[in-house]
């Protein structure tokens, strides 16, 4: 096979090179003289646990930290083990290090996914003092208390230990590396993007898909993990059309840059598939350099709608279970040949390979014209074709298993391989490069509940049923071979576009000779010594046939007991040996053992990505009312109300605490005038011929009766009976009602009046419109109130009792000639008007009432002061209109219309919710005046003993009355309207402590009205 | 998921609030002037509780609140999450008559 990517020797790097290369070179013991896809001429510096080192651009932290000659670069998770680079790919489990510092710092990090950059910090995780000498080694001693569900079965007892002493050190020494614990100074951005046709992976089949599907004319998304294209070509090369498959490649991208549907997203992993053909993918758009430039997120999260996916995401090689597995320096076969070819580093100089098939030996091939010496192959399976030709030329062939690997922090020292029936043998080798075969990657297919399918001629999964308009290709299908990738891709592109709608030609495909893929599989290795299955989890064989023993045989269970699996690599290397070796274990077929549900994400995306630009004030939208600014420049304290900012009090000069404003507003509003902003109750415009009959079968009472030029109170429920909303309704014109809504069931209203009149009563002629957000309105209260009007509503404008009575509603002109709606309603028992007028004109009222006010003392006052007098005068609101009261046990029972059908009424009359013994609306006072209620206190009669049998109820709502001059309440309490006067228990354990408190009616204040009618 | 709006054409889940089956109709149990049918509160309970839960095919009432305003009848697998079809839910919850009587009827 020619190799299209490299061809050098091993030797340090020499004057050849420019000096400043060869002085940054000269840590790199282990780099190849030539060859690789590495830039020579762009040398970088960077840091692993504070040592200085070298490598160049292209190189990844991984390649970098081999051509350093680094074999040791992290712990395992729970027996502190020493471990090396095993992968050159998404699926390592082992090399995870803190990259950058500071607030930047990245816990977890696969060094063989993170570009190298000039400067780059790594840190090893998950050891101290140091990487060399891991205190917590001494874990690996007591390895045999550590077994899977050690948890279960070691800290049961003394139980009340747990919490005290097994779980804090459990916790301490759990986790790998510790994010930074500062916030994040990057930015993350979400994205969305439609195509015809996705191809995921960018291998020889992704190529050859996008290829044809381009060339079709669909658009098409080809999405790359990677920051090249290629795939495995890469790094094994190969024979495409005759030439180099370099040659190939190159025409192959040059050609889909060219095609202008074609969109090529480099660094991008498709990590999830949902519903519709939406993919979920994640571009690390600047995780290649120190800093992102100003302005451009770190990382970008894409929603991709996709018509057709095809899916070439590869295949992950299988490692092989055999004690001594996990040293530092035992290497996936196909990570040996990624780090000669691609990156011309060499993992080892004396390389012994262990496979159970034909691809392992391709790397014999890649070591010996990197300069390497291959010390052994070893190989179970009888004498195949491949044996002659890769290994021919003087190997030392071993028909046989490694039964043990000797080494330790340095790496690996030698192999102890048992010959088939000739004893066993050591060999001095410093690396080991093993293969158990290839597991085709089926995360993406699987996500909707497809269940893999075994294959035994490649002892694989392959996919079984995919989501809609999903296909995969390639290694990803099983097709382990480079001439089906470039065909199957090509008939899949072809297909894909076709089905939507491109049928231009697809041109033909590439071909390509190559031998079957051929296997014999060997699951476990039985010797002395741990045989890892999961590295970064420390699940061995052992472990997994503990787990059958116990009787964890399910592969559900098996994971979730010894967390097989469950580390960052998700399974990708550890799952299927597992399973086979359960298998094994139970006389089972691998078939019926089946495997685990995959989920999403097949790669690690991080939090901040999924929060994007949400975070901070970000997290939400805010909804700020026309006054908002006005309020802010007095100094108002805001409260958040929904999305809505409202202004809580408005402190001035001298007050220190919040109830001297809000009780100083109370007071200016019941002896003279102030003003609220209410622009954030909801507001709907219902017009039509039936505008009435709507409304009648929607509240409680009757609203088709309503006056022209009159507002009305109206109460609504749910369907099953207990209130939904209130507020007032006026009538404007015979066909045209504005109905208002609390603010917080603004949305929740709306979408159950459009459900009334679309989905029930279609019939009837009336349309909904929210005009919320269109009207700035406030409310204008206190003995004054027409004072502060007068002066700034048009003077022909009647105001008087008798030409603007209680409950009247009229559009007037202003001071100026604009227009306004007045509304002649009260929620803080005085006199009071709201006045409204179009948004945009909101700030300018406020302050205008402040200068034409002024005279008459005019105090803006908030939600807090609203909130007082609301209580004062007994008026129910959100704590009450809690989703468990009725209309009758709000005291609003008698607005029940008795002559209509309306929302709720039939359910409104079940037994329960009209039992004599409900919890109603009633008012509360302390006896003792100086003391304070508080909401959430249960109500027990006066000195029962607190428990479920004597709570009565509890309390609502809660101010100091300036009125009364003492703490009051209103509560929902057992029979209350018939106990108005008997003192009761308020029962607050957790806070001030109990106190007597009085039942009374719930109107405090003003009971018979006569203010707000002056 | 991704849903077909009659009005807005293909929109994401995001745009959209779930009800639930659309099967039930509101019963018309209350007469003209005012009468409550004895059997009322039963027929009611049927309406608002009672529920299949169906793994496959069903109807149901979605809301596109991002979009349009309207309320669908979306015909969905409730395993696959499949979409066979989307139709505007004009009186889809809508009955004329006393259920008892329109199953006497035919």
């Amino acid at each position: 096979m020619a190799d299209a990517v490299h061809s050098g020797r091993l030797e340090r790097v020499d004057a050849s090179a420019s000096g400043a290369s060869a002085s940054a070179a000269a840590s790199q013991t282990h780099r190849i003289s030539s060859g690789g896809l590495i830039d020579r001429t762009k040398p970088l510096s960077f840091t692993f646990d504070g040592k200085a080192m070298t490598g160049f651009a292209g190189d990844t932290l991984a390649s970098a930290l081999v051509a350093n000659g680094v074999k040791l670069v992290g712990r395992s998770f729970k027996y502190h083990r020493p471990r090396g680079i095993l992968t050159a790919g998404a699926e390592e489990p082992n090399a995870l290090v803190e990259l950058r510092g500071g607030a930047r710092r990245e816990p977890n990090t696969r060094a063989t996914m993170a570009e190298l950059y000039d400067g780059l910090e790594a840190v090893s995780q998950n050891r101290w003092p140091s990487l060399r000498h891991d205190f917590m080694a001494v874990n690996s001693l007591a390895s045999p208390i550590f077994v899977a569900g050690f948890y279960y079965k070691t800290f049961m007892w003394p139980a009340k230990l747990w919490e005290k002493l097994y779980e804090p050190a459990i916790r301490r020494a759990a986790g790998l590396g510790k994010a930074s614990g500062a916030p994040d100074p990057d930015h993350y951005e979400r994205a969305w993007t439609h195509c015809d046709v996705l191809v995921v992976g960018s291998g020889p089949a992704g190529l050859s898909a996008a290829l044809a599907a381009g060339r079709a004319g669909a658009r098409v998304i080809l999405c790359e993990e990677d920051s090249a294209l290629g795939g495995r070509l890469l790094a094994d090369g190969g024979e495409i059309d005759g030439a180099p498959a370099s040659d190939w490649l190159a025409r192959a991208v040059a050609e889909l840059e060219s095609l202008p549907d074609v969109r090529i997203m480099r660094r991008t992993v498709t990590f999830g598939v949902y519903d519709g053909g939406t993919f979920g993918a994640l571009e690390r758009v600047n995780d290649n350099v120190p800093v992102p430039p100003e302005h451009q997120p770190r990382q970008r999260l894409w929603r991709i709608i996709a018509k057709r996916a095809i899916v070439a995401a590869g295949a992950h090689e299988r490692p092989l279970v055999f004690p001594g597995n996990d040293r530092p320096g035992v290497m996936m076969a196909s990570a040996v040949r990624t780090y000669v070819n691609r990156f011309a580093a060499l993992p080892g100089r004396r390389v012994a390979v262990f496979t159970n098939n034909d691809d392992g030996w391709r790397t014999v091939e890649a070591i010996r014209r990197a300069g390497g010496e291959v010390v052994a192959v070893i190989d179970p399976r009888e004498p195949t074709a491949i044996r002659g030709r890769a290994g021919g030329a003087g190997a030392n062939v071993l028909r046989g298993v490694v039964t043990g690997v000797k080494g330790g922090v340095d790496g690996v020292s030698g192999v102890q391989v048992s010959v088939a029936g000739d004893g066993t043998r050591e060999i001095a080798a410093d690396c080991l490069a093993m293969s158990g075969g290839w597991n085709p990657s089926v995360g993406l297919s699987s996500y909707h509940r497809g269940r893999p399918v075994w294959r035994d001629d490649i002892a694989a999964f392959v996919p079984g049923q995919c989501p809609p308009g999903m296909v995969l290709v390639g290694s990803a299908n099983g097709d382990f071979s480079l001439g089906i990738c470039l065909e199957a891709g090509h008939e899949a592109g072809t297909r894909a576009a076709a089905d939507c709608g491109a049928s231009a030609s697809a041109g033909r495909a590439a071909t390509a000779t190559d031998e079957k893929f051929s296997i014999h599989p060997l699951w476990h290795v039985k010797g002395k010594g741990k045989s890892f299955v999961d590295f970064q989890h420390d699940v061995s064989a052992s472990d997994v046939l503990l787990a059958q023993r116990e009787g964890f045989e399910s592969v559900e269970h098996l994971k979730r007991y010894t967390t097989l699996g469950m580390a960052t690599d998700q399974g990708k290397l550890s799952n299927v040996n597992g399973l086979a070796i359960m298998a094994e274990a139970t006389g089972r077929s691998i078939s019926d053992t089946g495997t685990t549900i995959y989920r999403p994400p097949a790669s690690p995306v991080a939090i901040g990505a999924f929060a994007g630009p949400n975070r901070d004030e970000h997290f939400h939208a805010a909804r700020l009312t026309p006054s908002h600014h006005w309020a802010a420049e007095r100094g108002a304290v805001f409260v958040d109300t929904g999305l809505w900012k409202r202004a809580q009090w408005y402190p001035i000069a001298g007050e220190t605490d919040w109830l001297q404003s809000v009780t100083r507003e109370v007071l200016a509003v019941r002896n003279g005038v102030g003003f609220c902003d209410v622009s954030t109750l909801g507001k709907i415009d219902v017009q039509g011929k039936d505008a009435g009959t709507f409304l009648d079968r929607v509240y409680i009472n009757t609203f088709s009766n309503l006056g022209i030029g009159k507002a009305r109170y109206g109460l609504m429920l749910r369907e099953d009976g207990i209130v939904m909303d209130d507020g007032t309704t006026s009538r404007l014109a015979e066909d045209h009602y504005l109905l208002t809504t609390t603010t917080a069931k603004a949305g929740p209203v709306m979408q159950h009046l459009e459900f009334c009149r679309q989905v029930l009563w279609p019939e009837l002629d009336v349309q909904l419109t929210s005009v919320t957000d269109q009207w700035s309105q406030f409310s204008i209260a206190g003995p004054k109130t027409r004072d502060l009007l007068k002066a700034i509503v048009d003077p022909s404008e009647d105001l008087s009792n008798e030409g603007f009575p209680f409950m009247g509603v009229r559009d007037v002109t202003l001071r100026g000639g604009m227009r306004a709606r007045l509304y002649r309603i009260s929620f803080s028992g005085e006199i009071a008007f709201e006045i409204g007028v179009p948004a945009r004109y909101g700030d300018a009222l406020a302050r205008n009432l402040m200068v034409a006010g002024e005279p008459f003392g005019v105090t803006p006052y908030g939600t807090e002061a609203l909130g007082v007098m609301r209580i004062e005068k007994g008026h129910v609101a959100g704590p009450e209109l809690n989703g468990t009261t009725t209309a009758a046990d709000l005291g609003l029972g008698k607005m029940m219309s008795k002559k209509k059908d309306y929302i709720g009424r039939v359910m409104a009359g079940r037994e329960a919710l009209t039992a004599l013994n409900r919890q109603v609306v009633v008012g509360l006072k302390p006896v003792d005046t100086a003391a304070r209620l508080r909401g959430g206190a249960h109500i027990i009669p006066k000195g029962a003993v607190p428990g479920p049998t004597t709570d009565q109820g509890y309390v609502t709502s809660v101010c100091y009355s300036p009125m009364l001059k003492q703490w009051i309440g209103l509560a929902l309490v057992e029979r209350g309207r018939e106990r108005h006067g008997e003192i009761v228990t308020i029962h607050d354990p957790l806070r001030a402590g109990d106190i007597l408190a009085e039942i009374t009616s719930p109107v405090f204040y003003d009971p018979e009205g006569v203010r707000q009618r002056g | 998921m991704r849903i077909s709006c009659p009005y807005c054409g293909e929109r994401e889940l995001g745009e959209f609030s779930y009800l639930g089956d659309a099967s039930p109709k509101r019963p018309a149990v209350i007469a003209a002037d005012g009468g409550v049918a004895p059997d009322a509160e039963d027929v009611f309970y049927d309406y608002v509780y009672l529920r299949d839960n169906v793994a496959g095919e069903m109807s149901e009432h979605w809301y596109h609140g991002g979009g349009c305003r309207s309320w669908l009848v979306v015909r969905r697998n409730t395993v696959s999450h499949e979409i066979k079809s989307v139709e505007i839910a004009a009186g889809a919850g809508a009955r004329t008559g006393h259920p008892n009587q329109e199953r006497a009827n035919g």
